[in-house]
């Protein structure tokens, strides 16, 4: 069932704010996902997980409006969930089952006549690659197994909009790149609307066209990655010899933003109009070596690092 | 060339309408339980006192020299209390695992977040319970209803007694709805349907050994409104017009204690069924 007629946002938030006791999660979030895939990015406990528990009406926020799929989600929780599928972050499965009664009994409970939910059950467990191992007991299945059969029971009753909340959670690397094609062929070969939230970079950059990023339980960016990347400096890749970290504040404090990565580059943002000499200049005044300095291409970890950076 | 294409494809059937979603969850867990062969022979075991009073109906409506054993009202009472053993094991053996085991597996966020509402959920859950405690006393008293009059050959003792067919229905509903509430309350408690066991088993034994304690201390029956089962036991005897097992308590106060009990457990389910849970 695929809603082709609107061409909305599936997703529309308008200062959403949601409180745990006397902790914000959510602190008004305004923010419109188009359709398509698009990445709910953000550092463990930015809130991306309140903000999909909250869209599936588990949490009620004490402020604000969201509308899934056009419906309000205050009025429409059942209508939403019909149209949508939820993988959620945590282990979950329903106990004492096969992995097809399980996906057979999801899309029942999604509104699928028995006879249908069984067939669909098959075809999406040979889809997410757990064909073989179909009738196994759900509780016998290894991490990266159980990841797929979330997946499965979110895609049984063909929803318009899937949320996936980190849906490669502990996975191989091989695994993983196995559920990001599987991500990025519905999204993009079979016209499902998806919201995934990651705090894998390169997770959300392979699947999604837009992105919103979360921190601290608000917006920080949003929009197409493309633009979000796009020229607004030039990045370079920069390796010294000497004190990175104190070389870092130097730069942060001449007002270049500047970020470490796991090896011993740092990544430094010029704005427009300034160039490589400036980088020089503070080197020598430092009594910095520059070892290596060379241009590269802007990245999803770039816009994160800028946004949070920003906020 | 594929045979055939094994790739995601959009469904282009129909759905069923909205609020059927209680009735597969309870037909999922009956089915389930339905499948352990030593819980089969718990029901089976179950109707055991329902034959031996069928064999007894039977010699006392074709053999006058044992006419004494015959049926009266309240031999209809009495054989809930021969059930009630039964429906102790049931009730923890179906039961205690019936939310317990989902929390445990994180199973409420899959099932809220297809379009079922919490008291789908309950309603479903509760309906394992209610369908096989029913099975051991609602359907078993009836039938014995049925065979005392197949055997005697005629609606006399049934004319006398028509308030049985009441009696029996209503008593039973109260009894299992009590017990089927209760554990379904415990089990939405806890992650572990092994300390939801023994909480309920603990609970009745408790109540039960707190209000003789009093009774030897007292001498009188007025604090028999602490016993879970006493109160189950008094409003029996009223339903059934027969004399109160505890003079001293009114039986309304016993039945206020039940409905409480219902009340409460129903409470603790709308506060503990939830897709998330918030640690504060």
């Amino acid at each position: 069932m695929t809603d082709t007629a609107s061409t909305g946002p599936v997703v529309d938030l308008k200062g959403v704010t949601v409180v745990y006791g006397k902790t914000p999660a959510l602190v008004d979030v305004t923010a419109a996902f188009p359709r398509g895939a698009v990445g709910l990015l953000g550092p463990n406990g930015a809130g991306k997980s309140t903000l999909l528990k909250a869209l599936l009406a588990f949490i009620v926020p004490t402020e604000g409006t969201m509308r899934v799929l056009d419906l309000n989600v205050t009025g429409s929780a059942l209508d939403i969930r019909r149209r949508i599928g939820y993988l959620p972050e945590t282990d979950a499965h329903i106990p004492g089952m096969n992995a097809v009664s399980f996906v057979a009994y999801c899309g029942q409970l999604a509104g699928l006549p028995a006879a249908d939910a069984m067939q669909r059950a098959h075809e999406v467990l040979y889809y997410v690659g757990l064909g073989e191992a179909r009738y196994r007991n759900v509780e016998t299945y290894s991490t990266g197994m159980k990841q797929r059969i979330k997946l499965a029971q979110a895609l049984v009753h063909d929803p318009d909009l899937l949320f996936l909340d980190e849906p490669t959670n502990g996975m191989d690397p091989k695994g993983r790149d196995e559920m990001l094609e599987l991500i990025h062929d519905l999204a993009h070969g079979k016209g499902v609307n998806l919201i995934l939230s990651s705090h894998l970079l390169p997770d959300v950059e392979f699947t999604c066209d837009h992105v919103v990023v979360l921190d601290k339980g608000r917006v920080v960016a949003q929009g197409t990655i493309d633009a979000l990347k796009g020229p607004r400096g030039r990045v370079f890749e920069m390796r010294i010899k000497g004190d990175r970290e104190a070389f870092t504040h130097v730069l942060q404090a001449a007002g270049l933003d500047c970020h470490a990565t796991e090896e011993d580059v740092m990544r430094v943002f010029l704005p427009d109009g300034s160039g490589p000499q400036a980088l020089f200049a503070l080197a020598a005044r430092e009594h910095v070596q520059v070892r290596h300095l060379r241009p590269s291409v802007p990245t999803l970890e770039d816009v994160f690092a800028r946004a949070v950076g920003e906020q | 060339m594929p045979i055939h294409d094994q790739s995601y494809r959009h469904y282009p059937g129909t759905r069923e309408a909205q609020g059927r979603a209680w009735l597969i969850i309870a037909s999922a867990g009956i089915r389930s339980m339905i499948g352990k062969r030593k819980f089969l022979a718990l029901l089976l075991l179950a109707w055991l006192p329902f034959l031996i009073e069928a064999i007894r109906f039977y010699f006392a409506a074709n053999f006058p020299q044992v006419s004494m054993l015959a049926a009266t009202r309240e031999t209809y009472r009495e054989f809930f209390d021969y059930q009630a053993a039964f429906v102790f094991f049931i009730t923890i053996w179906a039961g205690a695992g019936l939310i317990a085991n989902d929390k445990r597996a994180n199973a409420l966020q899959i099932y809220l977040s297809k379009p079922l509402t919490r008291t789908e959920y309950i309603a479903g859950k509760l309906s394992v319970l209610v369908v096989f405690l029913l099975l051991v006393t609602w359907v078993p008293a009836m039938l014995l209803l049925l065979l005392h009059m197949l055997f005697q050959g005629n609606f006399d003792f049934i004319r006398a007694n028509l308030l049985l067919f009441p009696a029996i229905t209503l008593f039973s509903f109260l009894y299992v709805l009590l017990a089927s509430f209760t554990m379904l309350a415990l089990s939405s408690l806890s992650n572990s349907s092994r300390y939801v066991a023994i909480l309920y088993a603990g609970i009745i034994f408790f109540t039960d050994s707190v209000y003789s304690v009093l009774y030897a201390v007292t001498g009188n029956s007025s604090f028999s409104w602490i016993s879970l089962g006493g109160n189950l036991r008094q409003v029996g005897n009223i339903i059934f017009r027969m004399k109160p097992l505890y003079p001293d308590t009114p039986w309304q106060v016993s039945l206020l204690m039940v409905v409480a009990m219902i009340a409460v457990s129903t409470f603790i389910l709308e506060r503990r069924v939830r897709g998330v849970e918030v640690v504060s």
